[in-house]
C-alpha cells in the first residue's frame, strides 16, 4: 500500500513535467498538442532576443549571488558549528536564518523598502536592477549555505582539527589544511543550491528589480499570465536537462552519504 | 579578537540586509502614502516628529476584505499542509523502507522537480487543465464527458499546484525521521499481537511525530505567503494575503498598506515560525 502511494505521488510529480518536456518536441503551434516531431521551438527559443537576454541576466545574477552567498554563509556556518557560544551568537543565528522562515513576499518587500530608503539617504544603490537582485538573492542564499555548512561540520569529528593543533599547526594552518577541505563539499553543494534559488526566483526579483532587471522567471511569469506558448515547453526541456546535470554533480560532491541516514556518517 | 574580525563582514551584511529591512518594513507599515518617488512618507519627520498613522492597521482589522485575505491564506496554507502530509507521509515511509540502494535515487526523484523551474511546472498545469488542455481532450476522447470541464482557474487547480510545489518540502523532513525509526519496534509490537493498523497508530505515527510537525510547518509557513500559484491557477476571487499584498504594491502603489499586510502576515506566522525554530 505504501509503495502504491509512492508510485502515485511520483507520477503526480513527474507526469506534468515529462509532458511539458515531451510536447517541446511537437511542431504544433498550440502547446500540448502533438503536430509531429520538430526542433522548431528550440530554434525559436535561441533566436528570441528578450528571452536570451533575460536568461543571460539570470545566469550572471545567479552565479554572482551564489558566490557571495557561499562566502557569507560559509563563514557563518563555520562560526555557528565550531565557535560554541561566541558573543552575539543568538542574534547572529536568528539573522542568518531569518530568510529561511520568512515568506518570500515579506523578504521581497522588506528588501525593496531598504533599497529605496538607502537610495534616498546615500544615493546607493542607484536605481534598481541586476545589482539589487544580486544583493537580495545573496542574502537568501547565504541562509541556505550556512545551514548546509553547519550540518556538514556538525557531522564531522573535531578530533582532526585538535590533532593538527596538537602537532603544532596554528589556527590558520589548521583551518586551511583540515577544516576547509572538510567544508568543501558543503560549500559546493551550497553554491549550487543558492544558484538554483536565485535562478528560479520570481517574487524577490519582481519586487527589487526595475525595468532594467527582467530575469528569466520574471519574463516567463509575464508570458504565463497571458497564456502558454510552445517556447515555454522548450525552455522547460532545457532547464530540466541543466537541473539534472547540476543535481548529479551535487550528489557526486556530497557522495549522498547523509541521505542514507544513520550508518557511517559524514 | 581575530574571531570578531573574521565575522565582521558577515555581521555587517546581516545587519544591513536582514535587520535593517525588517525595521524599515515595520516603520513603513505606520507610514502614509504620498505622491512621488518613493510613494510613501516615513512615520517620523525631521526631529523625530510623529507624522505616521495607525490607519493601515485599523483598516486591516476593520475591513472585511483584508481580514478575509488573512483567513484565506491560513486556509490555503492549512489545506496544502494537510494534503502534502497525506501524500508525503506514505511516500517518505515507502522510501525509508526501500532497499538501501534504492533510497537515494527515489529521494532524488522526489526532489528533482524542485530544481526544474517552478514556473515551468505551473505552465505544465496550465497546459494540462485548460479547456482545450490534455485532461479535457483525454476525457472527451474516452467519451466520459460531452463538454470540456472547467478545470483551470478553480480551487482544485490551485490546490493541485500547491501540493505539486510543496510536496518535496514535506517528504524530506518526514524521510529524515522515518529513516531513523527502527523497524524492530514495529516487529515487537506485531509479535505481541498488534494488528498492522494498531502498530501504525500506536508505534509508527507517535515516533514519527517530530517529522510530521516539521513537515507541516515547513509547508505552512511559505504557503501562507504564496502569490504565484493562486495567481496562475486559482480563481480570480481567490485572494490570499500574498496576492492582495502584491496588488497593493504593484497595482495600487500603496506601499504602506503592503507593508502593513506583510507585518500582519508575520504576526499570523510568528507562532508557527517559533515552533519550527524550536523543532529544528
Amino acid at each position: 500500500m505504501w509503495r502504491g502511494v509512492l508510485v502515485l505521488g511520483l507520477g503526480f510529480l513527474w507526469v506534468p513535467v515529462l509532458l511539458l518536456v515531451g510536447f517541446a518536441f511537437s511542431a504544433d503551434r498550440i502547446p500540448f498538442q502533438w503536430g509531429g516531431f520538430s526542433l522548431h521551438w528550440f530554434a525559436a527559443l535561441a533566436t528570441n532576443e528578450r528571452l536570451v537576454e533575460a536568461a543571460w541576466l539570470s545566469l550572471r545574477v545567479a552565479s554572482g549571488s551564489a558566490t557571495l552567498a557561499t562566502l557569507i554563509g560559509g563563514v557563518a556556518g563555520f562560526a555557528l558549528a565550531r565557535w560554541g557560544a561566541f558573543a552575539g551568537r543568538g542574534l547572529f543565528g536568528a539573522l542568518i536564518g531569518a530568510p529561511l522562515v520568512l515568506p518570500e513576499v515579506v523578504t521581497a518587500l522588506a528588501m525593496l523598502l531598504l533599497f529605496v530608503t538607502l537610495e534616498a539617504a546615500i544615493g546607493w544603490p542607484a536605481g534598481r536592477g541586476a545589482l539589487t537582485i544580486l544583493l537580495a538573492h545573496a542574502t537568501l542564499g547565504a541562509a541556505y549555505v550556512a545551514v548546509v555548512v553547519q550540518a556538514r561540520l556538525a557531522g564531522t569529528e573535531r578530533v582532526l582539527e585538535e590533532a593538527a593543533m596538537d602537532l603544532g599547526a596554528g589556527p590558520l594552518a589548521t583551518f586551511r589544511t583540515i577544516t576547509l577541505p572538510l567544508m568543501a563539499p558543503a560549500l559546493a553543494a551550497g553554491w549550487l543550491l543558492a544558484f538554483t534559488l536565485s535562478f528560479d526566483d520570481l517574487v524577490i526579483a519582481s519586487f527589487v528589480s526595475g525595468p532594467a532587471g527582467t530575469t528569466l522567471p520574471v519574463l516567463v511569469f509575464s508570458a504565463l499570465r497571458l497564456g502558454l506558448t510552445p517556447e515555454i515547453n522548450a525552455l522547460g526541456a532545457v532547464i530540466l536537462a541543466l537541473a539534472g546535470l547540476c543535481v548529479a554533480l551535487a550528489a557526486l560532491l556530497l557522495r549522498a552519504r547523509w541521505l542514507e541516514g544513520g550508518g557511517e556518517g559524514g | 579578537m581575530r574571531r570578531v574580525l573574521v565575522l565582521l563582514p558577515a555581521w555587517a551584511w546581516l545587519l544591513a540586509f536582514v535587520a535593517a529591512p525588517a525595521v524599515i518594513l515595520l516603520g513603513i507599515a505606520f507610514g502614509t502614502g504620498a505622491e512621488g518617488v518613493p510613494p510613501f512618507r516615513w512615520p517620523f519627520g525631521p526631529g523625530l516628529a510623529w507624522q505616521g498613522s495607525f490607519g493601515n492597521l485599523a483598516t486591516l482589522i476593520q475591513d472585511e476584505f483584508y481580514r478575509d485575505s488573512l483567513w484565506r491564506a491560513a486556509l490555503l496554507a492549512g489545506s496544502t499542509a494537510v494534503l502534502t502530509l497525506l501524500l508525503g507521509f506514505p511516500m517518505a515511509f515507502a522510501i525509508a523502507r526501500a532497499r538501501r540502494g534504492w533510497r537515494v535515487p527515489l529521494l532524488a526523484l522526489v526532489l528533482l522537480p524542485f530544481w526544474t523551474g517552478f514556473l515551468l511546472r505551473m505552465g505544465a498545469f496550465i497546459g494540462l487543465l485548460r479547456d482545450q488542455g490534455l485532461v479535457n481532450a483525454a476525457l472527451l476522447g474516452l467519451g466520459l464527458i460531452e463538454e470540456p470541464l472547467t478545470l483551470l482557474y478553480t480551487e482544485g487547480a490551485m490546490l493541485a499546484g500547491m501540493v505539486h510545489a510543496y510536496l518535496p518540502f514535506a517528504v524530506l523532513p518526514l524521510y529524515a525521521t522515518l529513516s531513523r525509526l527502527d523497524p524492530v519496534l514495529e516487529q515487537a509490537a506485531a509479535d505481541l499481537g498488534a494488528t498492522p493498523a494498531t502498530v501504525f497508530w500506536t508505534v509508527t505515527l507517535p515516533l514519527a511525530l517530530p517529522g510530521v510537525v516539521a513537515a507541516s510547518l515547513l509547508v505552512f509557513i511559505p504557503a501562507a505567503g504564496e502569490f504565484v500559484i493562486p495567481e496562475l491557477l486559482g480563481p480570480s476571487d481567490a485572494l490570499p494575503v500574498g496576492r492582495v499584498l502584491w496588488q497593493e504594491f504593484f497595482s495600487n502603489r500603496d506601499w504602506p498598506m503592503a507593508a502593513a499586510l506583510a507585518v500582519a502576515l508575520l504576526a499570523l506566522l510568528i507562532v508557527p515560525i517559533r515552533l519550527f525554530q524550536r523543532a529544528s
